[in-house]
């Protein structure tokens, strides 16, 4: 079994919902994620941002899925850790 | 997220918190001065029933509240497509199916609610001594009298609640739109007194 335990992401996002919010909203994803962001370029009507997310067992398309629910667009993933676990017999 | 937090979401994501609360103070305003004028007209007439006032104030306010619902509507659909539009450009993408389009169809049903009962809570509020004289309560002012008071108070509030938002002396914001409300009482009986 295979976990993803960490992404970077390069987004972009209106103004609003705000840095805080969307954090929010993508760490509530997860029980345990872990977001870091920040935002690299404010524009008249958006802010392109790099969101680190850290769990135990990422769910990749859940996240894009909320990304996308609020407005924003995912550009690329621009950095992953991937974790291989045995199997339990 | 129950219906609550859902309105702050969506009226948070458009950015449109602050023109709610105009829309809510402005209309609120139209509402308790259109009473206080009827309610005055009538105490310089002289001769209606209290039934007569219950029932023409009601109408009016009836009539402001439809108002605000209907003209509210109709400008702020065209305003959150407008702005839907020019985020979807800077964007570069469809957003009718994310938080901001649902924002931009549900954002002018929520303003124009504000903007509908904002007026029509007042107009209510300030016919409430009415309706008590009407059933037969006694109170211990007139009717007329006790409804100019509480619409002199609800504009009142409206300052105290304009001054907070200004984060200025609430009882100067107060007294201003007080003012406002006594030079409207004063021009009335000028021009019908």
């Amino acid at each position: 079994m295979v976990s993803v335990k960490k992404i970077v992401l390069d987004v972009l996002k209106p103004h609003q919902p705000n840095a805080l919010d969307f954090s929010r909203a993508v760490a509530e994803v997860g029980g345990d994620y872990r977001v870091h962001l920040t935002v690299i370029e404010v524009d008249e009507s958006t802010e392109t941002l790099l969101m680190t997310v850290e769990g135990s067992a990422i769910d990749f398309d859940a996240i894009q899925s909320t990304i996308s629910e609020l407005g924003a667009s995912l550009h690329s993933i621009d950095e992953v850790e991937v974790q291989g676990e045995p199997d339990s017999v | 997220m129950n219906l609550l937090q859902q309105s702050r979401f969506l009226l948070g994501i458009s950015d449109t918190h602050g023109i709610a609360r105009r829309y809510f103070v402005v209309n609120g305003f139209d509402g308790a001065l259109t009473m206080l004028g009827l309610i005055i007209g009538f105490l310089v007439s002289e001769s209606a029933s209290i039934e007569v006032v219950i029932n023409a104030c009601l109408a009016a306010a009836i009539a402001l509240g439809m108002s605000g619902v209907s003209s509210a509507y109709v400008s702020e659909v065209a305003e959150r497509k407008r702005d839907l539009g020019k985020l979807e450009e800077a964007m570069i993408t469809d957003l009718e199916h994310t938080a901001h389009g649902e924002a931009a169809r549900r954002v002018p049903v929520l303003i124009a609610i504000v903007n509908g009962l904002a007026p029509l809570v007042l107009s209510l509020l300030i016919l409430v001594p009415l309706w008590l004289a009407n059933a037969g309560i006694n109170l211990p002012v007139q009717p007329l009298h006790a409804a100019i008071a509480i619409a002199l108070l609800l504009v009142f509030l409206l300052g105290v609640f304009l001054g907070r938002i200004a984060e200025i002396s609430w009882l100067r914001s107060g007294v201003q739109t007080l003012l406002i409300a006594v030079v409207t009482v004063v021009l009335i009986y000028l021009f019908t007194g």
